[in-house]
């Protein structure tokens, strides 16, 4: 199988503080891969390197055995849409043109409207096309940047954190409509949300300074119970919505106890090391 | 009121007419520079550059009349000193990036001493006043065609890079990621401030230049969801709001500068009440 992200031995500090520490991983084409890890564990930081924003102090990184420089166009990087100026004078259609943005070009050609439909058609946002961007809510607007990210027609999708502060309902849209795109492209999903990650991912890489790499094929509700016992309990949503949905949302989520926050070490979801191996 | 226009038509005194066409000539580049100026947030960044404008003034005073050089023109000076504090300010801002203000408040104040002690060592009496706050008796002719040179380059430029600019200010990183030569479209939109700047400082002073490129587009900005319409807006309440000062300030026989800025500010803040309360 092919490679579509290769890190060789890859750290990487801000000023003194270590973020990366001997970074070691492969991830194939087609795979679609979940990044998790607690906040500052580096998962943003991870992004950032694949995409050539910031170079490691040691090893390398490939994307399509090219450097991130030389090839981070393949890759469709979708950030966190609170991130940017929710008053933005800008329509929905110009935020996802934006996607085919280049140097010279006075305007868009016929060729990049017609990206730009496909891929608001494929996340669902074509009615909202003409909709000013600051009219939106949370949940449209990571689909708008979404869509931006699939206008430039990637070989690789890269999210960070599409799922923070959007709610359960809008999740739930979102995983369907990933499945959808993995049969195109290699996807990586930036998450902390364990949930969102069970039924769609072939991989997990958990990053927190280190990086290990899980398939998870045998990920059950027992073993990620088992394994964070009493730091985690368990949140079942057999929930039906009328509004929203044809199909049941089954996905486990798995969070800490609060009284058990801060003190407790970050061990990674679904599968132990032991297990991995066996494997 | 007819006085005005008897005024506007009387051959013995064109400074009014001169006034009024340089009104209207620089709104075109005031409300498309200070539509990008107010979304891309960098108002802070075009006061710095407006106000080392007066060191350029006066170097080009103290040189052009202790050795009678007459093409050694203030607006010349202002212009290269505009551009100059352009490219320092832009590669402070992306090179030292949480030190900026600091650095940006010191160009500031720095550009506007050499000034001084540039205009106090003229030979025979210059008052700062005359370019700080403005002063429609000095514009010539000659400042005439130099603006409207500047302004079809402002023209051009700002139509021919809309979307590298829109791309850039709403996602400067993923621009970036697009291939989008970023710091480029940076350093062209910080010289294209400077010019636009310079275009006014005759009229409207050093000072307060910055309040006459950015009221018009933030208080557009209020009732317009895109950049086009923004900058169409902008272009007519800045031709607005100089001719209708120049008018009060005949008739009234007050600082023409000054007149235009308290009627900006008014407009502002009524239509601040208007947004906050009616709409």
């Amino acid at each position: 199988m092919e490679e579509a992200i290769n890190f060789k031995e890859v750290s990487f500090s801000y000023d003194t503080v270590q973020v990366l520490e001997n970074v070691n991983f492969t991830i194939n084409r087609g795979d679609f891969i979940s990044i998790l890890g607690p906040n500052g564990g580096g998962k943003t930081t991870l992004a950032k390197l694949m995409l050539g924003i910031y170079t490691p102090n040691s090893g390398k990184v490939f994307i399509h055995g090219k450097t991130p420089v030389q090839n981070r166009e393949i890759i469709g990087y979708v950030p966190q849409y609170s991130l940017f100026d929710p008053n933005f004078p800008v329509s929905v259609l110009d935020v996802v043109l934006m996607g085919r943005i280049n140097n010279f070009s006075i305007k868009y050609s016929k060729k990049d409207k017609i990206y730009a439909e496909k891929s608001m058609e494929s996340v669902g946002i074509s009615d909202l096309r003409s909709k000013p961007y600051s009219d939106l809510s949370g949940g449209q607007r990571q689909r708008v940047l979404i869509a931006r990210a699939l206008a430039t027609n990637p070989q690789i999708l890269l999210l960070d954190e599409p799922t923070a502060n959007v709610d359960a309902a809008i999740e739930y849209k979102m995983s369907t409509m990933l499945s959808k795109l993995q049969k195109s492209m290699t996807i990586l999903l930036i998450t902390h949300d364990l949930g969102f990650v069970s039924e769609l991912v072939n991989k997990v890489v958990c990053v927190n300074k280190k990086v290990h790499i899980h398939p998870t094929s045998g990920i059950t509700e027992e073993h990620i119970k088992e394994l964070y016992n009493d730091n985690m309990r368990i949140v079942r949503h057999d929930i039906k919505e009328d509004n929203l949905g044809d199909t049941e949302y089954r996905g486990p989520e798995i969070s800490r106890k609060e009284d058990n926050l801060g003190d407790t070490e970050y061990r990674g979801p679904g599968i132990s090391r032991k297990e991995e191996e066996a494997i | 009121m007819g006085d005005f226009f008897a005024a506007l038509f009387n051959p013995s005194i064109p400074f009014i007419r001169y006034a009024l066409f340089a009104g209207l000539l620089s709104s075109i580049p005031f409300g498309i520079i200070g539509t990008w100026v107010t979304i891309k947030r960098i108002s802070y960044l075009a006061g710095a550059i407006a106000h080392s404008v007066l060191a350029g003034i006066g170097i080009s005073l103290y040189f052009g009349t202790k050795y009678n050089i007459p093409w050694l023109h203030p607006l010349l000076g202002a212009l290269i000193s505009a551009i100059v504090a352009a490219l320092l300010i832009g590669f402070v801002s992306i090179k030292a990036k949480e030190r900026e203000d600091t650095v940006i408040g010191a160009i500031w104040a720095t550009g506007m001493s050499l000034g001084l002690l540039f205009i106090a060592k003229t030979p025979g009496y210059i008052s700062p006043m005359t370019y700080l706050f403005g002063n429609i008796l000095i514009i010539s002719q000659t400042d005439l065609i130099l603006l409207l040179i500047l302004d079809i380059v402002v023209i051009i430029m700002g139509f021919l890079f809309y979307h590298q600019f829109q791309a850039m200010s709403f996602d400067e990183e993923f621009a970036r990621i697009r291939g989008l030569k970023t710091n480029f479209y940076y350093f062209i939109l910080l010289i294209m401030t400077a010019i636009t700047v310079v275009l006014m400082t005759t009229i409207i002073g050093i000072v307060m230049v910055i309040a006459l490129l950015t009221i018009p587009a933030a208080i557009a900005g209020f009732f317009a969801k895109k950049i086009w319409l923004i900058m169409l807006i902008s272009v007519g309440l800045t031709a607005l709001f100089t001719s209708s000062g120049l008018l009060i300030s005949y008739l009234t026989d007050l600082p023409a500068g000054s007149t235009i800025i308290l009627i900006s500010g008014v407009v502002y803040l009524t239509s601040v009440i208007v947004k906050k309360i009616i709409l």
